[in-house]
């Protein structure tokens, strides 16, 4: 039955793929035929959260390497679309094109960085860490380098770069449920967490690896629908990926003639919302080209040092279908990445060029406040206009809006039917959820496998040791929607961090381990410690300590500082200390070598 | 024999090493080099776009697609005249 699952998948993701689509289709028809909007957004995200809760129900396991490594059985396809899902999260998902539209070149940084990551996770990690037969990541820096303590450590990192990045998620979970089901958000938040669960619990990393390939075909036909139907509805071509060059060329000519850089008036009384001030494309060299390079690096370093991700390709059959699985990972992430700057510049250019029949710069102000899709959005705090100089007339710096809106409000902004509302939402949920399933895994996971297993009860048997992972799971899923409903961050400035944490204690060990025979174990305890005290340290002070950032350096990108002590703590450690025993360095050897048998056994 | 294999190993990792060198110095290219100098890549236009704003939004992502699928085919090549793919 199982070996006819694997065999299958191609018909079986056919045919959910048949289906989702015919159930966008029945979704209008009842829209035709006059049934409520709140109808239909409530039957997508109910829809969708019952076929995961089945594919989890159905992927339930009770064995070890099913349960942390989905079998190793994975195929390179399948395992690049649920990286896919695992790694864009409800941030990317709903902020990314909104980012861009408000942030010009310097945001741009995390598209090269968010992509260009992944050759650094093919070239310095996967093959290596999959040969290396790990279930999880501290699992290799313990083995690696021996004893308690160098896995402790990196249990420690792992944890707290993913829980930063999970509440995040299950915030932009909550979010969603609570808009599409007309619940209060901390009741949203408690909602998507039962979703998150429902799909991970049974099944561990098998129920999440068949979940997120099935997410990842909802997120990605919610983003690209839109984009398109909007494209061809307003005349911008049929695939406007290629062709938006001219509207880029139109933003940049009447940037100057609708008053952008004026400075807002008045005050929105609610936060979160800004006025557009940023050129679209306006690098000036020099620090803008600095803080382009820097944001980038730390969001591939990350990317490169990520459990939830790197864990991802310790599901393939070989090391072989590893490196192929990261070679569709970046494909599918890529499909979204190249259409968030089409999206941000099209909704862009709908807005504000008076040609357009959509646009509301420049327009009356009592004919704006008038549509429909504006009077939806202020209502929840999303949008906020204001006729400051009492012209009568929309300018740039009376209108604020949130930087989701330009996902969110698309259909509605180009005059879509509101079925694809509901798709954008499904889609939406599915990024967050797909997420947050993989970093809950990745943190019960490394408490369950290395804490618990490793260092303080080697001797339990199977069902013990999946028993404890999954009261970790429910656990730290709780843990995190209480610290998400209490509202702490704004979504982007969490998952920024969560990627320079990562990157502060875990880039260089990992790297090291592989790259550098010499690399030991005090070397590699000293690079997490200081890596993360620094990194962390040097956060606190340019956020909350009033530090005037180093070279541009702030919080967003402190994995520049961390990273860097870590790197020196961690060399030079090594080398005042005794190299690594023969035994270890033959391990090393053994890990470059894709054949033959994994470093560590199958049901370590 | 013992040497032999020793032998092969060593010239696979060589291999395996210089391949990787190159593709991370392509990599530099794309991700830093070229936004890095995004001001003056814009003078220059690229079907339509400004040069620069297309290797940020665009090309530099086609890029690293290709470079890791062209990484792979490579290093499958290197694993096989090794006698080393494990397949």
């Amino acid at each position: 039955m199982k070996g006819s699952f694997i065999e299958n998948l191609g018909r079986v993701y056919g045919m959910y793929t048949g289906g989702f689509l015919v159930f966008v289709l029945l979704m209008a028809l009842l829209e035709q035929m006059g049934v409520g909007a709140d109808t239909i957004g409530i039957l997508f995200v109910a829809f969708t959260i019952g076929i995961y809760a089945l594919i989890g129900w159905l992927s339930r396991t009770m064995q070890v390497d099913a349960y942390y490594v989905a079998g190793r059985e994975v195929p390179a396809v399948y395992n690049g679309m649920a990286t896919a899902a695992d790694w864009m999260s409800g941030a990317s998902f709903v902020a990314l094109a909104g980012g861009i539209y408000f942030g010009g070149y310097g945001y741009l940084g995390f598209i090269i960085g968010w992509t260009g990551g992944y050759v650094l996770v093919n070239s310095l990690m996967a093959p290596y860490l999959r040969k290396f037969g790990c279930y999880t990541v501290p699992d290799f820096i313990g083995t690696r380098y021996g004893g308690n303590l160098a896995r402790f450590c990196a249990v420690v990192v792992l944890v707290l770069a993913s829980f930063t990045y999970v509440t995040a998620q299950i915030n932009a979970s909550g979010t969603i449920a609570a808009r599409a089901l007309h619940i209060p958000f901390e009741a949203g938040v408690w909602f998507g967490l039962l979703g998150i669960l429902l799909c991970s619990m049974l099944g561990g990393m098998r129920a999440v690896t068949w979940t997120q390939v099935a997410q990842y075909i909802v997120l990605i036909v919610a983003y690209l629908v839109p984009v398109i139907w909007m494209s061809n509805k307003q005349g911008f071509g049929i695939i406007p990926h290629f062709s938006y060059g001219d509207a880029v060329a139109r933003i940049q000519e009447l940037e100057p003639m609708i008053g952008l850089g004026v400075a807002a008036v008045d005050k929105p009384p609610f936060g979160g919302v800004k006025i557009l001030s940023t050129p679209h494309f306006a690098p000036g060299g020099g620090m803008d080209s600095w803080k382009f390079a820097t944001l980038a690096a730390c969001m591939m370093m990350g990317t490169a040092s990520l459990p939830h991700i790197l864990m991802r390709y310790f599901t393939t059959p070989s090391v072989r279908d590893a490196r192929r699985s990261v070679a569709w990972s970046l494909f599918f992430i890529f499909l979204l990445y190249f259409t968030a700057p089409a999206l941000a510049t099209l909704t862009k250019l709908q807005l504000i060029d008076p040609n357009l029949a959509t646009s509301i710069i420049g327009r009356s102000f009592e004919e704006v406040q008038n549509l429909a899709w504006i009077k939806n959005w202020s209502s929840v705090n999303m949008l906020y206009l204001v006729d400051s100089n009492k012209d009568g007339i929309l300018q740039l710096n009376e209108f604020f809006m949130r930087s989701g809106i330009v996902v969110l409000a698309t259909p509605e902004i180009a005059g879509l039917p509101y079925v694809i509302s509901g798709l954008v939402a499904a889609g939406g949920m599915a990024a967050a959820m797909s997420t947050a399933d993989g970093l809950l895994l990745a943190i019960a996971n490394a408490l369950s496998h290395d804490l618990y297993y490793k260092i303080i009860d080697p001797k339990a048997d199977t069902k013990h040791r999946l028993i404890v992972a999954r009261v970790l799971l429910i656990g730290i899923g709780a843990a995190g929607a209480f610290i998400a409903s209490l509202k702490l961050t704004t979504i982007l400035g969490a998952v920024a961090w969560a990627f320079d944490f990562a990157m502060s204690g875990l880039f260089f060990p990992l790297v090291l381990g592989i790259w550098w025979k010499r690399a030991n174990r005090p070397g590699a305890i000293a690079g997490m410690i200081v890596g993360l005290a620094v990194g962390t340290i040097y956060l606190y002070q340019v956020r909350w300590g009033g530090m005037t950032p180093w070279m541009g350096i702030d919080h967003l990108r402190f994995g520049i500082i961390g990273a860097g002590a870590s790197l020196i703590a961690m060399v030079v450690v090594s080398l005042a200390t005794p190299e690594p025993d023969a035994e270890t360095q033959a391990m090393v050897d053994e890990v470059r070598v894709p054949s033959g048998e994994a470093i560590l056994g199958q049901d370590h | 024999m013992a040497d032999n294999i020793n032998e092969v190993r060593q010239q696979h990792w060589t291999k395996t090493r210089n391949l990787t060198f190159l593709v991370l110095a392509i990599w530099f290219v794309f991700a830093f080099v070229l936004p890095w100098n995004a001001a003056s890549l814009n003078s220059m236009s690229f079907i339509g776009f400004p040069l620069g704003y297309y290797f940020c939004v665009q090309g530099s992502l086609i890029a690293f697609v290709a470079l890791i699928f062209f990484q792979n085919k490579m290093q499958d090549k290197i694993d096989d005249e090794a006698g080393l793919s494990g397949e």
